[in-house]
């Protein structure tokens, strides 16, 4: 640790932390960031960039870092593209740089960079254009390995993620010295207060000056403040915590790393990082600014930095920058890191400003302390290859341009300051407006459209004194509004900070040569490769909008969103243009602040918690039985039950033949259930149904279809009347929900004056379908109390009873064109009929069928089902249900639309069956049927909806709609999947005991 | 994440809730209604910029429907009312908005 | 002859694991079967409410997002403002609804058995709350929900009746059959972070 200071900063120098970067082993200290640690051994370095494959080194010292991108870690935990500068140090730490094979040092693609004038903005719009086919073959895959920064991990990823939902009055974000003064203010207020902050612990800025705050070193007013507010019961601070999304009405969300410093240190039990979804009252954005950059030649050279970075390297971590400095700034407030630095033991080799004729109140103890300072001057050059070597420093002459006074500078660093811009991203992000200040060249907070407050350094006010009192004041104002205290700030803790001082904008320093010649680049994005002669490059070719400039030129779209380059781009593009900064606008920040782990923002939401799995009371059985499930909608559902050795095949031709043959049983359990009571129920149904309800005698059972306004099948269904103002419902398992939302919306909104109420009891009722020749002899054994013959029990009627011991309702219904009972009881004595039924059918050979048999069964004997003979545009007339269209009522849902010109159309799809001419042949679902082979593209004249190898029939069955299809039976059409065309016959849609003769056994 | 004031339950997270597109759209005495009347009531809406009438229900709450006018620009929600009832004014300069 | 079988919980499956969870400040047990009624009836039908109330012993709550308990020993939660849920003790299950509908006759209402939809688990503890969080966006600190608190909302992606029926806090769960397995589930994950060391 060469550069680290014998004293002073605010890291642990007992704990002594080993680490590996690029392969080389390093040691730092607890309190360490990467980068912190990395410049402590005088490696500046990290990674190459994105286009070029310039080296690259660290920047800032904080969240805006747009070029120090490592890979941190190997294997399953591997995460790219991490900040160096917010990477905390732990023992054991390995991390590479991004772009860099076979390392940052020796990389094999930096021949890109000779080639740079072949790469302009917008070059892969120009360049990859032809063939079209060498997109995916060849360019895109060769950019991807280039290009895209790091390497997302493989493996499934071992660590774990939750979710945490809070309210608050006050929202505070940034723990530096103006969000710390507010929430105090609304802490003792009483408010509910939140503070966020992004580092290890409160202070912000703090934490990288010398300055005092009530007499007491800023870092240690801000842990007493800190111990205060943990005494607040109201009050919660989340440190290691980054506020990125500022959504509507208040809505937040941050993310806390709650053991990413530890390494594999971590607790086992504890997740790994927490997504805080945040509702506040009152939000007070306390985020402070980011140092700009100021943009001269070869700027991106490692070595160079921000100031106020490198005064935080020596100030908070008691790391030097190198061993000779040079600072590059137009304004007086970065003086000070300089001062720092002299102050610290290291050395400066020369203040270069910018301005004529600075004033800045350092600038004299700086000169006697040795330090030359060049006015009105730039840096024209830096020199070195992997670090700066030196400098060329130039007088500006008149007009601007570099004069032939011109130095040459020994210095391992350069420290450049272009001013400070307001951290505004997440009141940008609040739909809030943006103000340009045309004298400090910066945009501020301007009219806000949320109840947020800005304050501090991310309003505009640079100076310690001044975030201390506004953030007290916000603070309090923030918790009056909220209902707590009068607006009292309390007392201002006093400091010893200078103000900011002056600062004159300065965007674009000349080089040696112009702009965009030779070889040197003016970056204006480290992250994204684009430089001054890009952005003049964009204007030149046309572009005005500063929304297409970004996108053509790439400027700010990388993952720091520009937090460096986009005021600097948009200056150099205002000026290339010729307008103002205001005429050209500014771009729109966009959640996240920083980039968000896909980890953390799944939560717990994965694997078996990622989607509630909805389980019948029967669930278990059919798990032990082994049964393969399906998912149809969240239910899992038995889908068939192999026996050892089966294939789904076989085992689904066993339960058919069960079911024609003896006695089939199926968990019916998911299908909706629909209490309806009132004395207008009859009239609702009738509305709600295509065929009349409230003709429907008590104790039978109709099917129906439901139709929306414009005519289209949703959904069918038995109704049963239970009483005269009483009926029951039952819908498709998917849309149960959707029907019962159906029925309210009209209750409520269309029709409010029925006197109607809906319960659904979908999970008050087990339901099991009990079906088959020997259907009746089953039940019987269990409901002895119970007439089960045709007479006493016609088809379409229901009776309660007792079943297996159970209070019990059953339906005979049927859905397989056997005789079948539905019988329901009590959802928790569901399991208990199901084992009844098993076992008094066992000499009948009773076998459970799944949907797949029952899907079959049903097809044989030509029953729909929505959402595979329908989708949205089919009418119960496509359907060929003429029948079940109700000619008397005056009006229903529906109704009115069949008469509209489309639905008449002769040429609808209508439902047929279909027979492949090879009876072995089963057609894919949804294969197009074409009238005759040929090259495509054909007229497709309609698609299979139901295809299956039936049992019963010996052969492939389908259902089919067809164009004009009931008038073309007996036709022969083409099926087309992709093996090629296959010859079959137009049939009716029924292909199985088509007189019903089997249904009452 | 809105914040919908459920006139029941109070605010709640949209996620609550079940959109039901634009408010006071009755449905037309079918036999009085032609078909281009009838196809304007199914399918024509009007979205407007700024303020919008609109449905929703609380559909993991009361499952009460209710109507909104809410500003599609700032997703501020300026009235709360009840089904049938007709839609407010929503302050000076936004009402006639659409 | 129906009573005499015992129920079967949708949640037998995870009985295992919740007589074994150990968390630090907090508890979670599934809570015995109960019956439930699930009543419909016009607010603004004096009548009925008074009808409805006489029987229950304490009337309805109008209060939306609330809870009440009654001489009878029936919590009476509000779904909405024509619905409740009226629960009680399970050997009631017949009886109570008999009686209620005798003298709700004649008024439009709707009375319909619910015993057998819903498993319910107590969350019970100092850390209750922090469980509820993770998975509940709703506001449930002292200041906005108390003791008697009743809603319907999501927790993790279940829809619940959430109703706080004790100052520890205990929070009473509520939650169809289909997704009571999840739900136990996903809040035993909540609390394995508690887990003892």
């Amino acid at each position: 640790m060469r550069f680290r200071l014998k004293e002073g900063g605010r890291i642990d120098r007992t704990q002594r932390l080993r680490f590996t970067f690029n392969g080389q082993s390093y040691e730092g200290f607890a309190g360490d960031t990467l980068a912190s640690a990395l410049i402590a051994n005088g490696t500046h370095l990290t990674s190459r960039s994105f286009k070029y494959h310039r080296p690259r080194g660290i920047l800032t010292a904080g969240a805006e870092e747009p070029s120090a991108l490592v890979q941190l870690g190997e294997g399953a935990r591997t995460e790219p593209n991490l900040r160096a500068t917010q990477v905390e140090l732990y023992d054991g730490l390995t991390a590479t740089g991004v772009n860099a094979w076979p390392s940052a040092n020796c990389d094999f693609a930096a021949w890109t960079g000779r080639f740079a004038p072949l790469f302009p903005a917008g070059f892969y719009y120009k360049t990859f254009l032809w063939p079209a086919s060498f997109w995916k073959s060849l360019y895109e895959p060769v950019i991807r390995r280039m290009a895209g920064l790091g390497r997302a991990p493989e493996a499934p990823d071992p660590d774990s993620y939750d979710k945490m939902n809070v309210h608050c009055d006050v929202l505070v974000v940034g723990g530096g010295p103006a969000g710390i003064a507010a929430a105090l203010a609304a802490g003792e207020a009483g408010a509910r207060v939140l503070l966020v902050d992004e580092q290890a612990a409160l202070g912000g800025a703090l934490l990288g000056l010398r300055h005092h705050v009530d007499g007491a070193d800023g870092a240690a007013w801000a842990e007493a403040a800190a111990n205060r507010l943990a005494t607040m019961p109201e009050v919660r601070v989340l440190t290691r915590t980054t506020l990125f999304g500022y959504y509507d009405h208040n809505s937040l969300s941050a993310l806390e790393r709650r053991t990413d410093h530890l390494g594999p240190r971590a607790p086992a039990g504890t997740g790994r990082q927490r997504l805080w979804h945040i509702k506040a009252g009152r939000v007070v954005l306390a985020t402070g600014a980011h140092e700009r950059p100021l943009v001269f030649a070869d700027n991106d050279r490692p070595g160079v930095m921000l100031a106020s970075a490198a005064q935080r390297y020596v100030n908070h971590y008691a790391a030097l920058p190198g061993e000779r400095a040079v600072l590059f700034t137009n304004n007086d407030a970065a003086y000070e890191a300089a001062h720092d630095i002299v102050e610290a033991g290291g050395t400066v080799g020369a203040v270069v400003d910018c301005r004529p004729e600075p004033a800045a109140p350092l600038a004299p103890a700086l000169k006697q302390a040795g330090v030359p300072l060049h006015i009105g001057s730039v840096i024209a050059a830096t020199h070195g290859t992997k670090r700066v070597r030196s400098v060329t420093v130039a007088k500006l002459g008149e007009g601007g341009g570099p004069s032939s006074e011109q130095y040459r500078i020994y210095c391992d660093s350069v420290l450049a300051s272009g001013g400070w811009n307001p951290a505004v991203h997440l009141f940008s992000q609040s739909a809030g407006k943006l103000a340009f200040e045309e004298a400090r060249g910066i945009f501020l907070p301007g009219q806000a459209t949320q109840a947020v407050e800005v304050t501090g350094a991310a309003n505009g006010s640079f100076g310690l004194a001044g975030c201390l009192a506004e953030g007290a004041a916000a603070g309090a104002r923030a918790a009056q509004a909220a209902g707590f205290g009068d607006g009292t700030a309390p007392p201002i803790p006093s400091s010893d900070a200078p103000e900011p001082g002056a600062i004159t904008p300065y965007w674009l320093a000349p080089g040696q040569k112009p702009v965009g010649h030779g070889k040197a680049k003016h970056m204006v994005d480290h992250q994204d490769d684009v430089t001054a002669a890009d952005i003049r490059l964009a204007a030149r070719e046309g572009f005005r909008s500063v929304e297409h400039v970004k996108r053509y030129t790439t400027v700010g779209m990388g993952t720091d969103q520009g937090k460096t380059a986009n005021v600097n781009g948009l200056a150099i593009l205002a000026d290339a243009l010729g307008k103002t900064v205001p005429e050209v606008g500014f771009t729109t920040y966009r959640p996240p602040y920083t980039p968000v782990t896909f980890g953390a923002l799944a939560g717990r939401d994965t694997g078996p918690l990622m989607d509630p799995l909805r389980r019948t009371a029967m669930h278990e059985w059919h798990e032990a039985e082994g049964a393969v499930f399906e998912p149809v909608g969240q239910w899992h559902r038995p889908w068939w039950y192999p026996k050892p050795g089966e294939d789904n095949h076989a085992a689904v031709a066993r339960e058919c033949r069960a079911v024609r043959d003896a006695v089939g049983i199926l968990d019916a359990s998911t299908l909706g259930k629909i209490d309806i009571k009132g004395p207008d129920a009859a009239t609702l149904l009738d509305m709600i149904y295509t065929n009349a309800f409230s003709t429907l005698k008590v104790g039978r059972v109709r099917y129906g279809l439901m139709c929306g306004d414009d005519g289209m099948v949703f959904d069918d269904g038995t109704t049963a009347r239970l009483g005269e103002n009483h009926y029951l419902m039952t819908t498709t398992t998917g849309n149960a929900a959707h029907v019962l939302e159906w029925l309210e919306e009209w209750l409520q909104t269309e029709w409010p004056e029925l006197k109607v109420y809906c319960t659904s009891v979908t999970e008050q009722w087990a339901t099991v379908a009990l079906a088959g020749p020997k259907a009746r002899d089953v039940l019987a054994a269990l409901a002895p109390d119970m007439a089960l013959d045709t007479d006493s029990f016609p088809f379409m009627s229901v009776k309660e009873g007792t079943v297996a011991g159970v209070d019990a309702r059953v339906f005979r219904i049927s859905f397989t064109g056997e005789l079948s009972f539905e019988i329901n009881v009590p959802w928790h004595h569901g399991r208990h009929l199901w084992e009844a039924l098993m076992e008094a059918g066992a000499a009948h050979g009773i076998a459970p069928y799944g949907t797949e048999a029952m899907h079959v069964l049903r097809a044989e004997r030509g029953f729909i089902i929505v959402g595979q003979e329908t989708d949205g545009t089919t009418t119960p007339h496509d359907l060929g249900m003429d029948w079940i269209v109700s000619k008397k009522k005056p009006d229903f849902l529906g109704k009115r639309a069949w008469s509209r010109e489309d639905t008449r159309r002769d040429d609808r799809k209508q439902l047929v069956g279909i027979l492949t001419d090879d009876p072995g042949t089963v057609l894919p679902e949804g294969t197009q049927l074409v009238d005759r082979p040929g090259r495509p593209p054909l007229p497709m004249i309609g698609h299979v909806t139901s295809s299956y190898a039936s049992p019963a029939l010996g052969r492939s069955i389908a259902l089919a709609l067809v164009k004009g299809g009931r008038g073309r039976k007996g036709e022969t059409v083409h099926a087309a999947p992709e093996s090629g065309f296959v010859p079959c016959k137009i049939t009716e849609p029924v292909f199985y005991d088509s007189e019903g003769a089997k249904r009452d056994g | 994440m809105l914040w919908i004031d459920c006139p029941w339950c109070g605010p709640r997270p949209e996620t609550e809730f079940r959109y039901g597109g634009e408010a006071h759209i009755a449905r037309p005495e079918p036999a009085a209604t032609d078909d281009a009347a009838w196809a304007d009531y199914l399918f024509m809406r009007t979205n407007p910029k700024g303020v919008h009438a609109e449905r929703w229900m609380h559909r993991e709450g009361c499952r009460r429907w209710f109507n909104a006018l809410r500003d599609t620009v700032s997703n501020d929600v300026v009235a709360i009312y009840p089904m049938g009832a007709p839609r407010p004014d929503a302050s000076g300069d936004e009402a006639g908005d659409d | 002859m129906a009573e005499a079988l015992a129920p079967r919980s949708p949640l037998a499956a995870l009985a295992d694991a919740l007589a074994a969870v150990q968390a630090e400040g907090v508890t979670l047990a599934e809570q015995p079967a109960r019956a439930r009624l699930n009543l419909r009836l016009d607010p603004k039908d004096a009548e009925a409410l008074t009808a409805a109330g006489a029987v229950l012993g304490g009337s309805l709550p109008r209060t939306p997002n609330t809870a009440a308990t009654t001489v009878n020993g029936k919590t009476i939660l509000w779904l909405g403002p024509d619905e409740w849920l009226v629960t009680g003790p399970a050997a009631e299950d017949a009886a109570l609804e008999e009686t209620l509908r005798g003298r709700l006759e004649g008024r439009h209402h709707a009375l319909t058995d619910v015993s057998a939809m819903y498993a319910t688990l107590a969350l019970s503890g100092p850390r209750a709350r922090e469980v509820l969080m993770k998975g509940c966006r709703l506001d449930l600190h002292p200041r906005a929900f108390a003791p008697g608190a009743c809603v319907q909302t999501a927790l993790a992606r279940a829809n619940v009746i959430l109703h706080q029926a004790g100052d520890v806090p205990t929070y009473e769960i509520t939650v169809r059959n289909s997704f009571a397995h999840y739900l136990g589930t996903w809040l035993l994950d909540a609390m394995a972070e508690y887990r003892p060391a």
